[in-house]
């Protein structure tokens, strides 16, 4: 296993090996660019996840303390566990489903289509889909795509026969078994999905894509890249010139290191990477690195999530196989003649007895609570993400009260929904439940949503440096050799899942960076 | 709780016993003898070392209302609120929040009903005093503790048609993962 020392100032350094930092590492060390991730959490490999969603919550997520507040049920119910994402290496790719959808065209010009949405900081991408269509492609072939580049859809498991029966009785045409990162046949080293159901507490036959396995690994091949676990990033230095120079971290001892580096690149998720830019305030920055527009920690978005269930006389065992393998695409459009703007995706959906009881409707107890667990055998599930706005108030900010265990101030999540938020969430619970209902189901039960598991915006990416944090390359408008390489420089969240995006963009990203480093810009 | 442990029996809890007992048989499968809780109809017994016998056998009754499923065995609920008796052994902020709870509830019960809680036999006057304690810090902890302790109990998987683990089993590939042919 390759490592590079503390002090050696010619790496690019990385903050978390998640779908954006492990994609973006491997991408670099296959360039030949030296590389060090740091990742705050320890490196779990696939035959210790565990079947078990409790133990596997406890051996995976992220349980640093967090705060929140903000008129969202998310703070009433869960107010220290904002977001729902992991803390090891291969980051949140352990934990997710697999759905790989590319935004659409009119998604990048949010404002153009949108318009001017009371509330709303909205804005267009600094790119098109156009130019983003190339590394979509190399993502989808890397990812292992169903549906594209001639690989088949998944088998629709009776999760999915539910939702496909709702969906064409009520006249919807784009169903399938949804275009998912889990080999549906062998490839790439991996075998095929084996039904298990467990997808999102980390895929034990690793037929589903993470960065734990299918990137990490080919970049520690190459000499060039070295993971370093159980190093939590702390702030970003710089020197009197305005560029960063190193990270300094806690070790797995709580010892502070300081990594020296070229290139700093933050992917730590939307709630930490705003957080360590903030934390890195100097008399310099005293608003914190590359935040001279005001924007670093704004804009926060988790799409306008929500799950409903549909409940039938006759067993379904949603459970079995894959999670997410179903999707309904036909209101995944712009047409506000709905009542708002964006649109949104039905996928299917299923989670164990556990999170059903926990997940279902906090807090609730009594005969119709448990009327509803009782008939979990016989339900089928589906949820809903779609575009949520971004709005300047939503924002990650440094809780000056609570400290973490390393002495720094622990994030506070604010959010409130929009009315356009929950217009669509309204619309679309109706939908669902003429769907449910469609196919048959005695009793629907729309189900609040729960911590964010798509956490976006916080860094966004704009033309103009006063409009945001990041150029069109994750480049900050600040700092040359300060880039961001995840989910938080979405300049909108679009109504399809993140993840795609954020890997297409990674890999575009280090283009650019071995490009820049060659021609020694940075 | 444990099957062992210090039989000293409080005249305090004498009388409870006493008067427990009068109703036992129309309300209530558990009985108390010194420190322990008996359920001779599932067959279980235990012993509390931290709370009261009868302040268990009240979490015991107040788990079950809280989260009620006529299939399910008392043992789970006792099960799911065992930890607490363990709890107020190492804490006595813990023991003492548990035991005014405890005592609030059966004052409500014995200003309605003129008996403790767990003597009322029809669930829905029990279920209207939990109402009225549902905000408190005892009502709060336990239905936020049962969510876990209760559900995640894997024995109780198979009466809620959940299978659980199935990487080991090769998952549902073979096992049924598309089988529903009722549509
Ligand atoms: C249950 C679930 C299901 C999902 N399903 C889907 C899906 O089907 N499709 C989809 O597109 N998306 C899905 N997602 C979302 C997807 O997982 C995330 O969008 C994606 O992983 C985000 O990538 P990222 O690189 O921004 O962050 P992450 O993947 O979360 O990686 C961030 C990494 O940074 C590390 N880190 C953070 N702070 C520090 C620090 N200070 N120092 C060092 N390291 C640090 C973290 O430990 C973590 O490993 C799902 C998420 C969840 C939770
Ligand atoms: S269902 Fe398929 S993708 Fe999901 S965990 Fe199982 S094998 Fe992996």
């Amino acid at each position: 296993m390759t490592s590079f020392p503390l002090n050696d100032d010619s790496v690019v350094v990385i903050i978390g090996s998640g779908a954006g930092g492990g994609t973006l590492g491997t991408e670099l060390a296959l360039k030949g660019v030296k590389v060090v991730i740091l990742e705050a959490g320890p490196r779990i490999e696939i035959e210790d996840f565990i079947n078990d969603e409790w133990a596997s919550f406890a051996q995976l997520s992220w349980s640093d303390k967090r705060t929140t507040s903000g008129s969202w049920r998310v703070h009433k119910d869960f107010p220290n566990l904002p977001a729902w994402i992991v803390k090891a290496v291969g980051g949140t790719s352990i934990h997710w489903a697999g759905a790989s959808l590319r935004f659409q065209d009119h998604e990048f010009k949010a404002r153009t289509h949108y318009g001017n949405v009371e509330g709303a900081n909205l804005l267009d991408w600094p790119i098109t889909l156009g130019e983003l269509a190339p590394y979509y492609e190399k993502a989808e072939f890397k990812m292992g795509v169903t549906r594209t580049n001639d690989i088949p859809g998944l088998p629709g498991n009776n999760n999915f026969k539910v939702l496909e029966a709702g969906a064409t009785k009520l006249g919807y045409k784009e169903v399938h078994t949804g275009r998912m990162a889990i080999n549906s046949r062998p490839r790439d080293g991996r075998g095929s999905c084996q039904q298990i159901g467990f997808c999102f507490q980390g895929c034990k036959s690793g037929a589903k894509w993470s960065t734990l396995y299918a990137e990490l690994p080919k970049g520690e091949d190459t000499g060039n890249l070295e993971v370093r676990p159980e190093s939590h990033v702390l702030r970003i230095e710089h020197d009197g010139s305005g560029k960063v120079t190193g990270v300094v971290y806690a070790d797995s001892n709580g010892k502070h290191q300081l990594q020296k580096a070229r290139v700093v690149c933050v992917a730590g998720n939307s709630i930490e990477s705003p957080r360590i830019l903030l934390n890195s305030a100097s008399n310099q920055f005293p608003n914190g690195l590359a935040n001279s527009s005001g924007q670093v920690g704004r804009n926060y978005m988790r799409h306008t999530t929500a799950a409903v269930f549909g409940v039938f006389d006759k067993p379904v065992h949603m459970y079995r196989g894959t999670t997410m393998a179903g999707i309904v695409r036909d209101e995944s459009i712009h047409n506000p003649e709905r009542g708002f703007v964006g649109g949104y995706e039905f996928e299917t959906i299923s989670v164990g007895l556990p999170f059903m009881a926990a997940f279902l409707d906090p807090g609730a107890w009594g005969r119709k609570f448990t009327a509803a667990l009782d008939s979990y055998p016989n339900m089928a599930g589906l949820w809903i993400v779609g575009e949520d706005m971004p709005q300047e108030t939503n924002r990650i900010t440094l809780n000056k009260d609570i400290k973490d265990k390393f002495g720094m101030p622990v994030p506070n999540v604010h959010y409130d929904d929009h009315k356009n938020d929950i217009s669509m969430r309204n619309h679309a619970y109706k939908q669902a439940t003429a769907l449910y209902e469609a196919a048959g189901a005695t009793h629907v039960y729309q189900q609040t949503p729960y911590p964010s598991t798509h956490n976006l915006g916080t860094n966004r990416m704009s033309a103009n440096p006063q409009d945001g944090v990041v150029n069109k390359f994750g480049q900050t408008h600040d700092i040359k050799n300060l880039f961001v390489s995840d989910g938080s420089q979405f300049t909108t969240g679009a109504g399809e899942n993140p993840t795609l995006t954020i890997v297409a963009l990674a890999i575009r990203q280090a283009d650019y960076i071995a490009g820049e480093m060659m021609k020694r810009t940075i | 709780m444990s099957m062992q442990g210090d039989h000293h029996t409080s005249p305090d809890d004498l009388d409870r016993r006493r008067f427990l007992k009068g109703s036992a048989l129309l309300s209530t499968s558990m009985f108390i003898v010194g420190t322990a809780l008996i359920h001779p109809g599932e067959g279980w017994a235990v012993e509390a070392t931290g709370l009261k016998p009868a302040t268990m056998q009240t979490l015991i009754k107040m788990a079950r209302d809280i989260y009620p499923h006529d299939q399910i065995a008392d043992k789970y609920y006792a099960i799911a609120v065992k930890g607490y008796d363990q709890k107020a052994t190492q804490s006595s902020d813990i023991k003492t929040l548990i035991e005014k709870g405890v005592a609030q509830v059966d004052q409500i019960a014995k200003e309605r009903h003129n008996r403790v809680y767990t003597a009322i036999i029809d669930e829905s006057p029990r279920v209207e005093i939990l109402h009225v304690v549902e905000g408190g810090p005892l009502f709060t902890m336990l239905r936020a503790g049962l969510i876990v302790d209760l559900y995640n109990q894997k024995e109780l998987w198979p009466l809620f048609g959940y299978e659980g683990e199935s990487a080991s089993k090769g998952g549902y590939i073979r096992r049924g993962f598309n089988d529903l042919a009722w549509l």
